[in-house]
């Protein structure tokens, strides 16, 4: 505990890091897998293939991955663009599977009546689509997001600094109290993006919760009507 | 892309396969950490999974707990370990059983949830105590999604392997290690190569035993499923009277 008091500014510093480094990967994840996904869900060849190549590019461990990648891109091998562009990659794979299978779960019947109801293509797919596939959207995309944040440290290894760096500095040095302030810090960001992640879920799909509150109201509702009828 | 043929000649270079701290004791160390740390998950999470599954409590707790544990930073757990256990391969190991606990708990119990209900309660009627439904009726229908969570139990550490080292663990990380101290790229490149092909040859062997795993009662059922879902649902078609006319 003592470590953390004197060395707060260190921590609050990497924390800081920590998120800069995580905030871009989960947002180009979900841009760049909507399209994917819409053209994985729309057609049968797209989607064994899009789901095979996302498939094998999450099974590419991280630390290797950043070791790679600058000999791919022609970046220097401590430059941070590695880990952001390898955080993209792991948040893709996961992200282009979860919305296709989030388009998939949209009711076929409801985009044939936005269709008759004159909605064209593109309109259809933001306005009714879109919303009605978001609760499945939202939960990959908390996945994708606890697992950027916990992945970020490991970008450290190959000298990129984040919250990592507590973990091999206090390795180093034998401070336990160091490397667990790493670790609660990362638990700590995690938590709070997932809250950040559900709230703006439930600002922008208000109807996932009124449901839930119309189903508890009604259930009181329904013994009177049974004792009537007997 | 000049750097990645180097790597390949890296691991191909005779010198890599002979003497103390050759490449194949390396890709050993990281096979048996893999095995070893998934094997005491499963004997931990899949008796849990199994009873979390089958009765149904404790979910929304397991549930809340894997979801906390994949939040664990791997590098920072294993250092942790390190330095409490102290160096070697118990800090390691013990590490990845944690990382492994999670995705095979949720395969377990996930993998029992989606046996149809009717299938277990038909198997209730026919007189099967609670323990035969488990294992006669739910295992094998569940089994699928339960090899999905070792699966995907095996890749986490198997990946994660790599960073032993930090704990003078061995395995393949050593070479990264190195060629961080000596700046050699092209040692590093050809040791994450080499763990990047291990966790690629694992997932394929684990998505085939994932396959001929499905039981035979369930993949006769499926070749009725030939006829894909009318593209317009028949609401919308109308009844061929209705168009007759």
């Amino acid at each position: 505990m003592n470590w953390v008091v004197n060395n707060f500014g260190l921590v609050w510093s990497l924390t800081l890091t920590q998120v800069a480094l995580a905030v871009p990967p989960i947002i180009l994840g979900f841009v760049i897998s909507l399209p994917l996904g819409w053209v994985a869900n729309r057609f049968r060849l797209t989607r064994g293939a899009l789901l095979t190549i996302s498939g094998l590019l999450y099974t590419i461990p991280s630390l290797p991955l950043f070791i790679a990648l600058p000999a791919i891109l022609g970046t220097g091998i401590l430059d941070p663009v590695n880990v952001v562009v390898g955080l993209t990659i792991y948040a893709v794979a996961l992200m282009v599977r979860q919305t296709a299978d989030a388009l998939a779960s949209v009711d076929p019947d409801t985009k044939q009546a936005a269709t008759a109801m004159g909605y064209s293509g593109w309109s259809r797919f933001w306005k009714v689509e879109f919303p009605l596939a978001g609760p499945v959207l939202l939960a990959g995309l908390r996945v994708v997001s606890v697992s950027t944040v916990s992945l970020v440290s490991i970008g450290s290894v190959i000298g990129v600094t984040s919250l990592g760096y507590l973990f091999l500095n206090g390795l180093q040095r034998d401070i336990p109290g160091e490397v667990i302030s790493g670790i609660v810090a990362t638990l700590v960001i995690a938590i709070v993006f997932d809250l950040i992640l559900v709230g703006i879920g439930r600002l922008l799909m208000p109807w996932t919760r009124a449901d839930r509150r119309l189903s508890r109201r009604r259930v009181p509702e329904v013994p009177p009507v049974v004792a009537v009828n007997a | 892309m000049n750097f990645i043929v180097q790597g390949i000649q890296w691991i191909f270079d005779p010198a890599r396969w002979s003497g103390p701290g050759d490449i194949q004791s390396r890709i050993l160390e990281q096979l048996a950490y893999t095995f070893g740390a998934v094997a005491i998950a499963a004997v931990i999470a899949i008796p849990v999974g199994l009873l979390i599954g089958h009765t149904g409590k404790g979910r929304d707790v397991a549930v809340s707990l894997s979801g906390g544990l994949r939040a664990l930073p791997s590098l920072g757990l294993l250092i942790i370990f390190a330095l409490l256990i102290g160096i070697g391969f118990k800090a390691p190991l013990l590490a990845f059983v944690i990382l492994a606990i999670p995705p095979v708990l949720s395969g377990a119990y996930a993998g029992i949830e989606a046996v149809d209900k009717r299938t277990v309660d038909a198997a209730r009627a026919m007189g099967m105590t609670e323990w035969r439904v488990l294992t006669k009726v739910e295992v094998p229908l569940g089994a699928p999604l339960i090899v999905a969570g070792i699966r995907s139990g095996v890749l986490q550490v198997v990946a994660t392997a790599t960073l032993a080292y930090f704990a003078s663990g061995g395995a393949l990380g050593v070479f990264i290690d190195d060629g961080l101290a000596t700046r050699n790229y092209v040692e590093l490149l050809g040791a994450s190569i080499v763990v990047t092909a291990l966790a690629l040859i694992l997932e394929g062997i684990f998505a085939l035993a994932q396959r001929l795993i499905v039981p035979r009662g369930v993949t006769a059922g499926q070749v009725k499923d030939v006829r894909t879902r009318p593209v317009r649902s028949r609401s919308t078609m109308g009844s061929p009277i209705q168009e007759g006319k």
